[in-house]
């Protein structure tokens, strides 16, 4: 009696009970990312859940060339994109145009030009261990809350989905020069933000 | 051109497109002279790396659940 071995076994896909053990598991970090991306419960609650849908029933196409969970991620991220045009279509976007009133800049810089000296930046230590501890990407997440949606959305899009500054101007219909202004705008808040509330407390 | 709010301009501009000679150059001396955004222009760059660090994480996370 010879049991035949299970199809695709040994291409490092995981097997099929093992793979749902796998979604479970990442779940909430996909949950936290999609949060993050379209800033709705419910919409990145539906986000996960399709992906996760769509992983089982594509499970054929994982071809094995990157990770298990790096691969549902990369279909979440596709579902995040259709979350976010529907949002867009729902006109649940305000307008994105740099609001002119944004006193950022304004808050941080002196007339001169230079750092008000209460808002100067310092060291935050080694990126590596930044990035280990817990402790940032709680505060990292907070900060991303506090930010207002359409910069989030613009900062997210090229910081957490990778897409390129021109590729943001398509899918949220600026020009390229108003994605730069709000970028610059929205890491100079989110550094802000991260130092008040990480460093303080590490 | 040596204020630091032209300066971030630059630091968060090169982590989107490749800044021009004249660029580098201006915000390499600003950069030179100012620990302040010495600093800043570390922290953009890490939350550059923020999104390839969360996918890292992602496929890490399963792997740290079953050695609990
Ligand atoms: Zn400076």
């Amino acid at each position: 009696m010879t049991d035949t071995p299970p199809p695709g076994h040994g291409d490092g896909k995981p097997d099929a009970s093992h793979r749902m053990e796998r979604l479970a598991a990442v779940r909430p970090r996909l949950l936290s990312f999609a949060r993050m991306q379209l800033r709705d419960n419910a919409m990145a609650e539906d986000a996960v859940q399709e992906a996760l849908m769509a992983a089982i029933e594509k499970d054929d196409s994982f071809a094995g060339r990157s990770g298990y969970e790096t691969w549902v991620f990369g279909i979440l991220k596709y579902k995040i994109l259709d979350g976010l045009r529907a949002q867009k279509r729902q006109g649940r976007w305000q307008p994105l145009e740099a609001e002119p009133d944004d006193d950022t800049l304004d808050r941080l810089f002196q007339q001169s030009g230079h750092w008000h000296r209460h808002e100067r930046p310092v060291s935050w230590g080694q990126p590596d261990a930044i990035l280990e501890s817990d402790h940032f990407w709680q505060v990292f997440d907070a900060c991303m809350i506090a930010l207002p949606d359409n910069v989030a959305r613009v900062f997210s899009l090229r910081e957490l989905m990778g897409l390129s500054t021109e590729d943001i101007c398509r899918e949220v219909g600026i020009k390229e020069n108003n994605c730069w202004v709000i970028l610059h705008r929205a890491r100079l808040r989110l550094r802000t933000c991260l130092e008040k509330g990480w460093l303080k407390e590490e | 051109m040596n204020k630091c709010r032209e300066a971030t301009k630059l630091m968060s501009l090169k982590q989107d497109r490749s800044l021009t000679f004249q660029e580098r150059v201006s915000l390499k001396l600003h950069l030179m002279m100012c620990h302040a955004c010495r600093q800043c222009d570390k922290q953009f760059t890490l939350l550059h790396e923020v999104g390839s660090r969360f996918e890292a994480d992602i496929e890490k996370s399963t792997e740290t659940d079953h050695t609990r």
